[in-house]
């Protein structure tokens, strides 16, 4: 393989953005811009895909690798996929042209810098997910930070300056103890290429602290409790594509970074963790769904739910089996459509009635008929309904927690039905109910543009709902040997 | 006299200053002239210091008093370049004031012409000299702006303090050359004796005095007073280039005579750092001038350089030059914007100013931006690659703590950066600045923009450069 695919996935949304920095922004033009960012992210989008059906999925390896010097003994821009990352990518690329296409009405100022911020932001999700140097994992996991907190910032709502600092600022927080921690393990191995800290492995004195110090910086991103608090705040105030890609992706960065650092890395740290992994999530699973069932916030209900469905994920993570982490990443994976999907159809009410506020809506039915059925699926999907993709990663996920702890797996289980309860008041009291608002009779049922991107996440979370075996298959091989280094790391201890 | 030339550059400056003094005096209106001379002054002599001093190896000269190695040829580059660039982008400020006159580039020339004494300076005397020299051309740089009551003030406290400071270091001098019978660097080193308290003494007196001249906790109280009352294009003078003579020396003093004592001067370093570090980005937070500001964010950055000079090891002083190139580039990048901002001749510098700039000037508010980004040490920007080689050898040397203060305040430090680009962003815009400035501001803003934006394409070679001073 000569062509360098990945890197050419990563910088394909970043020559996008400088065509777009070129282009003079203003009304006119406003189409053009759009099409340019949309056809940007699309050719993204099918090189992906193609890049999943030249995947190997019988081998563990690494594939497609690109490893060039980049600063002369010390750093090398090393890139690769297995099955772990793959499915994110493709996550990534596909939900970034939906965010593109949704950004129709919400977006009235400043479209040009929005769809270059949302395409470099691309460039930085693809570059985390396919780095295999723990360097250069951590500048694109920081730079990321740049798009998002002029995303929130520029183009949110009322205390966007209140959101996008508390954002900026705990997610740099946690970081930087990750950075001192890469380069602690450069001076303890010698090196920060990822594949050959997987086979050298790390001294198990160290592996505690360092884990700690990964930790810190995926506890705030993913985000678990108690350092969740930035991201409702964040989900609220950013317009809606921004909230899209902060659910879709950016939270799967930190799930990721667990099954590809703190698991591959620091085995034995990540078994004596593990007890704290269990605790914090199943608080982050029943506590954040009792404070989703009281919010008022449509957005922020779903924000909530988001931490409370990372929860699973990280207690699928943990339960270092096959089915647990196999679980947690098509949870991962679903979360990502549904979540989108949520944010999107609050949207598009948002759009229309520029109210958020659940008490606005009630009895619009019959309004918007189409509508009312693609949020009904997706909020089906968001607790976990057979037939949607939520169910096969929480079911899964479960499965896993029963053979490891049973008090963990029936807390988390409670969650499931907490979980359940206040999907169904929110869609209750939004569309179903009495028509009291007489403002809500002028709305209009979902134009083109929506019914197409809902439809497009509809369509795989129904597939993979019934179907998961791609995604299974993709990723089984690279989990099994995942969990076999693990083991035999741990027993060897 | 042997060897002459590789002194070859600080005898041109010299001469070049005599001859622009008379040309001065003896020329009418001869100031664009004589500001055109130094320019090019500036910019042979770097070529001079390049051409006959790189790659000589290292060679001690005039009864060992002066040494010229790789250090002090890089570091001898920076301040030229340095002070070109200043020089360069400050014609139209000193205009708008009418104070553009003849003395503003003689100034500069002289005080440039120290550090290069200071910063070849294997001896206590001649680096006094040098340190002299340029410090008496910057007391009269800060009052340059003689009709405004705070650049009077600002020239004034700096002279006072900046005096009690040099005492301070002769006295360490005079200690030393008591208990070592010499001022030569290598001497000292071949003659002193550990047990000697009145030594340790002697190192701390010398410390106090340099980390006044860089502004490093607790000797910073001048510096916001003085950053803020001095002409723009002075405090920018101020805020880069005699930190470079200075560090250098720092480098030389503890690295060449003293690096046995390393127990002794360490916990001072490590000290000092942490203290400039967390005090910068403290004190910052509450600033309403960007040129306050700026005083407490180069405290704040010349703690990071100390962190690399406290490690005690080569890749140290390495990662120390590094991040005090990078720093200057962005903080060159930081005042074009600055002298950006005018409108009908008033120059504006508090933060608020700078409200919605980013819908009447969206370059300059996106230069603005990514130097913010990169003096905040958020990666791919330069800033960042700055930080990291500085924590790499911290981390190295296992002061773990010190990495994770310093960690911890680039967060602190995060928050005003932040806070200017939230006013630049995501506030409501005022009037919109003059758009016709010079060629050369625009050129130096885009410049080093670029350069920091691109500088995780090619990182090897600034390390490539500074990879050859070789002081342990």
């Amino acid at each position: 393989m000569n062509f360098p695919i990945l890197s050419s996935l990563i910088l394909l949304p970043f020559i996008g953005a400088l065509f777009l920095f070129f282009t003079r922004s203003s009304n006119d033009n406003k189409i053009t811009v759009k099409y340019v960012a949309l056809f940007t992210s699309l050719v993204t989008f099918f090189l992906s895909l193609y890049l999943w059906i030249l995947f190997d999925q019988t081998i563990s390896e690494f594939q497609f690798v690109e490893d060039r010097v980049w600063i002369k003994d010390l750093i090398n821009y090393k890139v690769g996929v297995d099955g772990i990352s793959i499915l994110f990518i493709i996550l990534t690329t596909f939900i970034t042209p939906l965010c593109i296409i949704s950004v129709n009405n919400s977006i009235k100022s400043r479209l040009n810098e929005f769809l270059i911020a949302i395409l470099i932001m691309e460039t930085f999700m693809i570059g985390v997910f396919c780095s295999l140097d723990l360097v250069v994992f951590y500048l694109f996991f920081e730079a990321g930070l740049i798009p998002m907190f002029l995303i929130i910032g520029i183009w949110g709502g009322s205390r966007r300056v209140y959101s996008a600092f508390k954002f900026f600022l705990f997610t740099l927080l946690g970081s930087v103890l990750m950075l001192v921690a890469i380069i602690s393990i450069y001076w303890i191995t010698g090196t920060t290429d990822v594949t050959q800290l997987y086979d050298l492995g790390i001294d198990v004195k160290y592996q505690n602290l360092l884990w700690l110090a990964f930790f810190s910086s995926f506890a705030v991103k993913t985000p678990m409790w108690p350092v969740h608090t930035w991201l409702p705040d964040a989900h609220v105030e950013a317009p809606t594509a921004g909230s899209v890609l902060l659910a879709a992706i950016l939270l799967k960065m930190a799930g990721y970074g667990f099954i590809r650092f703190s698991l591959g890395l620091f085995p034995s740290a990540s078994e004596v963790f593990t007890p704290l992994i269990y605790t914090l999530s199943v608080i982050a699973i029943i506590f954040t769904s009792l404070i989703a069932l009281m919010q008022e916030d449509m957005k922020k209900l779903i924000a909530y739910s988001s931490v409370a469905h990372m929860g699973f994920v990280t207690l699928g993570i943990f339960t270092i089996q096959q089915q647990g982490i196999e679980g947690s990443i098509i949870q991962m994976i679903s979360h990502g459509l549904v979540s989108a999907a949520l944010f999107l159809c609050v949207g598009v009410v948002y759009d229309r009635m520029h109210s958020r506020l659940i008490t606005t809506y009630g009895g619009i039915v019959t309004i918007i008929p189409k509508y009312a059925v693609l949020f009904m699926l997706f909020t089906l999907a968001a607790l976990g309904l057979p037939g949607t993709s939520g169910f096969v990663g929480e079911f899964l996920i479960l499965m896993a927690a029963f053979k490891d702890n049973f008090l963990v797996a029936v807390l988390a289980s409670l969650g499931v039905i907490i979980g359940a309860a206040y999907m169904l008041w929110l869609y209750k009291r939004v569309i179903f109910g009495k028509l009291i608002n007489t403002e809500l009779k002028k709305m209009i049922d979902l134009n083109r543009s929506e019914a197409f991107t809902l439809t497009c996440l509809a369509i795989p979370t129904l597939y993979f709902g019934f179907y998961p075996e791609p995604l299974i298959n993709t990723i089984e091989v690279s989990i099994n040997d995942l969990i076999n280094k693990y083991n035999y790391n741990v027993a060897s201890k | 006299m042997n060897n002459i030339e590789l002194i070859f550059p600080e005898i041109f400056i010299s001469l070049s200053i005599m001859f622009l003094l008379i040309l001065g005096v003896f020329k009418k209106n001869g100031s664009i002239i004589v500001h055109n001379i130094s320019l090019l002054v500036l910019l042979i002599t770097a070529v001079i210091t390049f051409n006959e001093t790189i790659g000589v190896g290292q060679r001690i000269l005039f009864n060992e008093s002066i040494v010229i190695d790789y250090l002090s040829s890089f570091m001898k580059i920076i301040t030229l370049i340095a002070a070109f660039v200043v020089l360069l982008i400050s014609s139209s400020y000193l205009k708008t004031f009418k104070i553009f006159k003849i003395e503003y580039p003689i100034l500069i020339l002289s005080s440039v012409l120290g550090m290069m004494v200071m910063i070849s300076s294997n001896d206590l005397i001649v680096f006094y000299m040098g340190l002299e020299l340029q410090s008496l051309a910057l007391y009269v740089l800060a009052t340059f702006n003689r009709d405004q009551l705070q650049s009077s003030e600002a020239g004034l406290k700096y002279f006072v303090l900046s005096a009690l400071s040099s005492g301070l270091l002769l006295y360490g001098c005079s200690l030393i050359y008591g208990f070592t019978g010499s001022t030569n660097f290598n001497l000292i080193a071949s003659q002193f004796n550990t047990n000697e308290y009145a030594l340790t003494f002697g190192i701390v007196f010398i410390l106090v005095g340099l980390a006044f001249k860089i502004s490093a906790v607790p000797f910073h109280m001048w510096a916001p007073d003085v950053y803020e009352g001095s002409p723009t294009s002075v405090t920018l003078f101020f805020t880069m280039v005699p930190k470079i003579a200075a560090l250098t020396v720092f480098i030389r003093f503890l690295y060449v005579p003293f690096l046995n004592l390393i127990d002794q001067w360490q916990m001072i370093l490590v000290f000092l750092s942490i203290a400039s570090m967390l005090f910068g980005a403290i004190a910052a937070i509450g600033q309403k001038n960007l040129k306050r500001l700026i005083a407490y964010s180069s405290i704040s950055h010349i703690g990071y350089a100390l962190a690399g000079l406290a490690t005690g090891s080569n890749d140290g002083i390495q990662s120390s030059v590094i991040y005090i190139t990078i720093y200057i580039v962005m903080n060159l990048g930081f005042f074009s914007c600055l002298l950006m901002m005018k409108r009908n001749n008033v120059y504006y510098e508090k933060i608020e100013d700078l409200s919605g700039l980013s819908k009447n000037h969206p370059l300059l508010s996106l230069s603005l931006l990514v130097i913010l980004f990169s003096l905040a040490g958020i990666p791919p920007l330069a800033g960042f690659f700055a930080k990291f080689y500085i924590f790499k050898s911290v981390i190295e040397q296992s002061m773990y703590f010190l990495a994770i203060v310093g960690l911890l305040s680039t967060v602190v430090a995060a928050f005003y950066y932040l806070r200017i680009i939230k006013i630049m962003y995501f506030d409501e815009e005022k009037e919109s600045y003059d758009k016709d400035h010079s060629l050369w501001l625009k050129f130096s803003l885009s410049v080093s923009t670029l350069i920091i934006l691109i500088y995780f394409i090619f990182p090897s070679q600034l390390i490539d450069a500074v990879s050859k001073i070789n002081i342990i």
